[in-house]
């Protein structure tokens, strides 16, 4: 188990050093002269030459990405001159907002999409069945911000329960002094994520289902509630580990489009300002930051499944 | 059935002549077989029609229901359905809806179609080539890959576009170039079974290359995931084009696409102007579905394990 732990801490390094380089070097390529987007269009050649020997912008690129490894590694993501601040204050500025609306709708759409996979799979081609897996179906092939245009129209617009504009408070605290503006969104971000997990959920719950084990328990005589609690329920969602930690990526492209769908100031409306503004390092930051919460999650899923399934025991 | 019964017309898809030999029945050819599953699967058959529709639509409809998507009409503006606007209003510019949904909808398709193929190509040569050669290519090729993966595809393909994306061919190469990661491990997942097999063997002991290998070999025998994968990967192409019209960074103007449409009218559906928003929702969801269906169609009927003998 050590090893293991330590030979996948090992690649999850490698994977995250060559992150931070393909990242850097897409952005190398990718910006036009930072100088242009800082001292603006007007800029006078001397000023530009100016401006890039004082941050270093003049000097070959590998010797560029080694200052930047080695500012990173103080925790140093630059500055942000259209901010006015350094790219970390924003980030902890911004993140908290951002991380509650993601953890809260992941939260909802794991309570939702296990129950509701296991009830298809046992109800297999019931009513129940066919109408969740077609409604899921229908929501998996819809981009987030449509569900959320759809809830805006019926909650808000035509029903009137809620206020289309989310507060506009920056910090977590405000906005959730006034909470009901944020259900229309966490609703949104949970709904495309229950209809992706579902159907995992209820394929998994249905190979269970025909395992020999569940024969055994059946023949024993367990009713049937005890073999979904005992048996199904855990033995089906040890997939659902895996594909919630390769769901991260998708969760930040749905938090990116769900805060500019609803103007709500977290760190994905950030990222799309950055790009108007073609403030860098914002997006340099963003980028590397939630990529390494990607190789995270996905390290966190795979130990935890070694751990919760002892049939995995990689040596 | 009736599928079955006329046999010397169509040439089957790809090369299966003589390296799809295993796959060949008494009777029907592997590829024939599938076409004959497929057309079983009612959902399946659903998608191709939704998608046959839609591509009339966007490419034949504007030659039968003439409209100015390029002058703006600034007197007709936001008309309602069949009150002045056309059968589905008009938008913010005054440009017809229903004329504008066929621009929009042929951008997309296009898109889709374009992307898919880009990042299946690479996909399919990167995978074949890691799967083939093995060792420490092999993990190298796929450490690129997980690195690669693990960075946000929105994020990226934002990043490119907002600089070099604004017309179809751009597009289409940047969603291209970012999402051949998921086809590369598929494909090498299937070359590292199919490399151990006899034929393969045998076409090595006669002195095959190693492209002879790949080409005539191993992708031939692994077309079946290809397609499949294909489908997904335009449905997932379109998706992201939506995202990225719907984030202000997709085609810019004369065309349009159908996240830009839905992005350009987001704000008109506070003031009721509900036929700026749903109409092309309803578009993308359908032709999005209607891969999806394809797609899932396409898996069943592949899959050899799954047919009914």
């Amino acid at each position: 188990m050590a090893g293991y732990l330590i030979r996948r801490l090992a690649t999850a390094i490698i994977v995250v050093i060559g992150i931070t380089l393909v990242t850097f070097l897409m952005l190398h390529i990718v910006a036009p002269e930072p100088a242009l987007t800082i001292l603006g269009p007007k800029a006078t050649p001397a000023a530009i030459r100016a401006f890039n020997h004082a941050y270093g912008y003049d000097r070959p690129w590998y010797e560029q990405f080694i200052t930047y490894l080695n500012h990173l590694l103080h925790g140093n993501l630059g500055d942000s001159p259209k901010d006015n601040q350094t790219v970390v204050s924003l980030f902890k500025e911004k993140a908290p907002l951002s991380a509650f609306l993601s953890g809260v709708s992941l939260l909802v759409a794991i309570v939702v999409a296990i129950p509701l996979g296991i009830y298809q799979a046992v109800k297999r081609n019931s009513v129940g069945d066919v109408t969740a897996t077609t409604v899921a179906f229908i929501f998996y092939s819809m981009p987030v911000f449509m569900v959320a245009l759809i809830l805006i129209q019926i909650f808000a617009l035509s029903l009137g329960w809620v206020d289309p504009n989310v507060s506009q408070d920056q910090t977590l605290g405000g906005a959730l002094s006034s909470w009901p503006e944020l259900v229309l969104p966490i609703v949104a971000l949970a709904t495309t994520t229950v209809a992706a997990y579902s159907r995992y959920q209820r394929s998994a719950s249905l190979d269970v289902l025909a395992q020999d084990y569940i024969k055994v328990a059946r023949a024993k005589g367990l009713p049937d509630r005890l073999i979904y609690t005992r048996h199904l329920i855990r033995n089906a969602s040890l997939p659902m580990i895996t594909l919630i930690g390769l769901s991260l990526p998708a969760l930040i492209a749905g938090n990116v489009l769900i805060e500019n769908a609803f103007n709500i100031d977290g760190l994905g409306l950030l990222f799309v300002k950055s790009l108007q503004n073609d403030d860098y390092n914002v997006l340099l930051g963003y980028t590397l930051l939630t990529a390494v919460l990607t190789v995270i999650g996905n390290l966190i899923a795979d130990v935890a499944l070694t751990l919760s399934d002892p049939r995995i025991r990689l040596v | 059935m009736t599928t079955a019964i006329d046999p010397p017309v169509p040439a089957p898809p790809g090369s299966p002549g003589a390296d799809g030999g295993e796959a060949q029945g008494a009777n029907l050819t592997g590829w024939r077989l599938t076409v004959r599953e497929f057309l079983k699967n009612r959902l399946a058959v659903a998608g191709v029609g939704i998608l046959v529709f839609f591509i009339l639509f966007a490419f034949l409809g504007p030659l039968v229901y003439h409209t100015n998507q390029e002058a703006t009409n600034l007197l007709n503006t936001d008309a309602a359905p069949g009150n002045g606007g056309g059968p589905l209003g008009s938008d913010s510019n005054g440009f017809d809806v229903l004329g504008r949904l066929m621009l929009g909808g042929r951008t997309s398709l296009e898109i889709g179609f374009l992307a898919a193929i880009l990042a299946t190509v690479i996909g399919t040569l990167w995978g074949a080539v890691a799967g083939l050669l093995g060792g420490l290519i092999d993990a190298v090729m796929m450490r690129v890959v997980d690195v690669l993966l693990s960075i946000p595809f929105l994020l990226v393909v934002l990043i490119v576009a907002h600089r070099y994306g604004s017309n179809t061919w751009n597009l289409s190469i940047i969603l291209g170039i970012f999402s051949w990661l998921v086809p590369a491990r598929l494909i090498r997942g299937e070359v590292l079974t199919l490399r151990v097999r006899d034929f393969v063997s045998a076409a090595r002991v006669m002195g095959g290359s190693r492209s002879r290998l790949i080409f005539r070999h191993l992708i031939p025998n692994a077309m079946g995931t290809v397609i499949v994968n294909i489908t997904f990967q335009i449905a997932d192409a379109i998706l992201a084009l939506a995202a990225l019209g719907f984030l202000n960074f997709g085609v810019h103007y004369p065309s349009t696409d159908w996240g830009s449409q839905i992005s350009d009218a987001q704000d008109a559906l506070s003031n009721g102007y509900w036929w700026e928003v749903f109409p092309v929702g309803v578009c993308l969801v359908l032709v999005v579905m209607a891969f999806n269906l394809i797609g899932d169609g396409l898996r069943d009927a592949v899959d050899v394990r799954l047919r009914k003998r």
